[in-house]
C-alpha cells in the first residue's frame, strides 16, 4: 500500500474537531458536552452519542486525567513511525469524562502505570499542536 | 429450536505463501470446491456474499466475483465487518434462506495477502481502520490497540504474558495435527516470551499469521439441503453485538459485544455455553481469544489463562478450541481467516477432521470478531 512511504499522518480537522485542534494550536484542551442531556462526549462528534441532540457545546478542560491502559510500540505501522519507535500510547480518561489517545514524556516513562495521574500538555508536529501526556507537576 | 438454514458445503483452499494465487483465483478455487462438497452446480446458486480484498479492493467485490465466475445469481452482495464478516455473511445467509429469498446462497472469502502485499504492506493497510485524527496522529497499529487491551485486561483479571503464551503454544500444537497449516514448527511457552516485541506486552508470537488463502460455505434452505452429498450442518442460532469502532471510543476495555453476541446466539438455539463441544473462536491475537472465552462464559474472569496452561483448550479438554490452528498458527487472510473457523466446525460436526477430529462434537460454536473487539458476530451449529 502507498501509504508506507508517506510522513506521519496529521489530524485534518472537519466540522465537528475544528474547535479541539483550535484550541490545541492556543494551548487549551477542550472537550464537547450536550446542552440538551449534559452527556459529556467521549470524543468530539457531531451529535450527542447518548440523546443524539446536535446542541453540543465546547468546554475548556482541566487537562488532567487518569491512565486508563498504555503500551509501548516496537513494530510500527509505517516508515514515520518506524523513525520513533519505540514509541508509548496511553489512554487517558480525562477528568470530565471524555477521553485521549496521546503519546508521551519520555520523563513521564518510569513513572507511567495504569492508574496513574498525568497532565495533558501540548507537543508541535510538523507545525501542529498534538495533546501529550506529561507528568503531573 | 431452528433457524430454517443449513450448511451444506464447505471448502478451505491451501493456506500460507501461495505464489502465483490471487485474490479471485482464491475465491474461484473457493467456491467451486464448496459447491463440489455439497453436489450442487453452479446454477443451483441463487445467491452470493463476498467480502472484501486488500490485494484486489473493489467497491463491489461480489459483482467483480460474480463476472468472474460467469454467474448471475438474484442476489448478490459484499459485507464488512472486519473479523466478524464471516461469521456475519452465514447469519446474513441464513436470513436469507429462512425467509424464501435464496435457495442456496454461496459465501466466499479469499485473498493473497501475503504473496501480494507482504507482511509490513499489510500492517501499514491494518493501521489505516485507526481514527483518522483521534488514534493514527499517534502511532496506533492493530497490535498496539489489542496491546492497550491486553494491558488493561491484565491489570484488572490478573491474566500474564505467561498464560497468553500458553494459548499460542496450544493452537501450534493443534496446527501441528493439521497437514494444510501454514505454521508447524513447535514452539513452548519461552519461544514465545523471548520472540520480538511488538506493542507490549504483545509479542510476535501472540500476533495472527499472514497469509494467502480461500474459504467457502453454502448455505442452504431445508429444501434445498435435502439433496446434498453430506449430513447438512445447521445453524441453530446466530447473534451479533457491536459497542464501538475505535479503541479510543470503547465503553470497556475488558467487556465487549462478544457478551451479547453469544448470549442471543445460545438462547436462538436454547443451548448454553456448558453444552458446546467444540468451539472455533478469532484469535486474532493470543488477548483475543482470552477475553473472549471469558465474556461469552466458557471460563470465569481470571480463569481461561490458567485453563489454557492446564490443557483445556486442546483436542480432549474441557473446551476444544481453535482446533485447526486458528489464525495463531493455521493461517489468516481477510475475511478467509474467520471462514477457517466456520469450515473447521463444519469438518468437526461431518466427523471429517481427522487426527484433530473431537469425539462426537455435535455442538460447535463459532465467533468472529472485527475491528478492535468492536463488532462480534456468534454462531452455534449443530447436527443430529
Ligand atoms: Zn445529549
Amino acid at each position: 500500500m502507498g501509504r508506507t512511504g508517506m510522513g506521519r499522518p496529521l489530524p485534518n480537522p472537519a466540522a465537528e474537531t475544528r474547535s479541539f485542534w483550535e484550541g490545541c494550536s492556543e494551548g487549551e484542551l477542550r472537550y464537547q458536552t450536550c446542552e440538551a442531556c449534559g452527556v459529556v462526549q467521549i470524543t468530539p462528534r457531531s451529535v450527542c452519542s447518548h440523546c443524539q441532540s446536535a446542541l453540543l457545546a465546547w468546554k475548556r478542560s482541566s487537562a488532567v486525567g487518569t491512565v486508563l491502559s498504555f503500551t509501548t510500540v516496537h513494530r510500527a505501522p509505517t516508515e514515520a513511525f518506524r523513525a520513533m519507535a519505540p514509541y508509548t500510547i496511553v489512554m487517558v480518561d480525562m477528568n470530565e469524562g471524555f477521553r485521549l489517545m496521546v503519546n508521551c514524556d519520555r520523563a513521564l516513562l518510569p513513572t507511567l502505570a495504569i492508574g496513574g495521574r498525568v497532565r495533558i500538555g501540548f507537543e508541535d508536529v510538523d507545525g501542529m499542536k498534538l495533546p501529550h501526556a506529561q507528568a503531573l507537576s | 429450536m431452528t433457524m430454517n438454514a443449513f450448511i451444506t458445503g464447505a471448502y478451505d483452499t491451501a493456506v500460507g505463501k501461495l505464489p502465483g494465487s490471487s485474490c479471485m483465483g482464491l475465491h474461484a478455487e473457493a467456491a467451486l470446491g464448496a459447491l463440489a462438497d455439497a453436489g450442487l452446480t453452479v446454477g443451483e446458486i441463487d445467491g452470493v456474499l463476498c467480502a472484501y480484498s486488500f490485494t484486489e479492493p473493489h467497491l463491489m467485490l461480489a459483482s467483480v466475483f460474480c463476472e468472474v465466475l460467469g454467474i448471475h445469481p438474484g442476489t448478490c452482495l459484499a459485507i464488512q465487518a472486519g473479523g466478524a464478516t464471516a461469521c456475519i455473511m452465514i447469519m446474513q445467509a441464513a436470513a436469507l434462506v429462512a425467509s424464501g429469498q435464496c435457495q442456496n446462497v454461496l459465501v466466499v472469502t479469499g485473498d493473497n495477502r501475503l504473496s501480494g502485499l507482504s507482511r509490513d504492506g499489510a500492517v501499514a493497510a491494518l493501521a489505516e481502520v485507526g481514527h483518522p485524527q483521534f488514534e493514527r496522529p499517534f502511532g496506533i497499529s492493530v497490535p498496539a490497540a489489542y496491546a492497550l487491551v491486553a494491558r488493561r485486561y491484565m491489570h484488572e483479571y490478573g491474566a500474564t504474558s505467561e498464560q497468553l503464551a500458553a494459548i499460542a503454544v496450544q493452537h501450534r500444537t493443534h496446527a501441528l495435527l493439521h497437514p494444510k497449516a501454514q505454521q508447524r514448527t513447535p514452539i513452548t511457552v519461552s519461544d514465545v516470551l523471548a520472540s520480538k516485541e511488538i506493542a507490549s506486552p504483545l509479542r510476535m508470537l501472540d500476533c495472527c499469521l499472514i497469509s494467502d488463502g480461500g474459504a467457502a460455505v453454502i448455505v442452504s434452505s431445508k429444501a434445498a439441503a435435502a439433496g446434498t452429498r453430506h449430513k447438512a450442518v445447521e445453524i441453530l442460532g446466530a447473534g451479533q453485538g457491536h459497542t464501538h469502532e475505535h479503541i479510543v471510543a470503547a465503553p470497556s476495555l475488558t467487556d465487549f459485544g462478544c457478551k451479547s453476541s453469544s448470549a442471543t446466539a445460545f438462547a436462538r438455539a436454547g443451548v448454553t455455553a456448558a453444552d458446546i463441544d467444540v468451539a472455533e473462536i478469532y484469535d486474532s491475537f493470543t488477548i483475543t481469544l482470552l477475553v473472549e472465552l471469558e465474556s461469552i462464559g466458557f471460563f470465569e474472569r481470571g480463569s481461561a489463562g490458567i485453563a489454557a496452561e492446564r490443557g483445556d483448550l486442546g483436542i480432549g479438554g474441557r473446551l476444544p478450541c481453535n482446533t485447526h490452528g486458528g489464525l495463531l498458527s493455521y493461517a489468516h487472510s481477510g475475511a478467509a481467516g474467520g471462514m477457517f473457523h466456520a469450515v473447521e466446525a463444519v469438518h468437526q460436526l461431518r466427523g471429517h477432521a481427522e487426527a484433530r477430529q473431537v469425539r462426537d462434537a455435535k455442538l460447535a460454536f463459532v465467533h468472529g470478531d472485527g475491528g478492535i473487539l468492536s463488532a462480534h458476530c456468534s454462531l452455534v451449529l449443530g447436527v443430529h
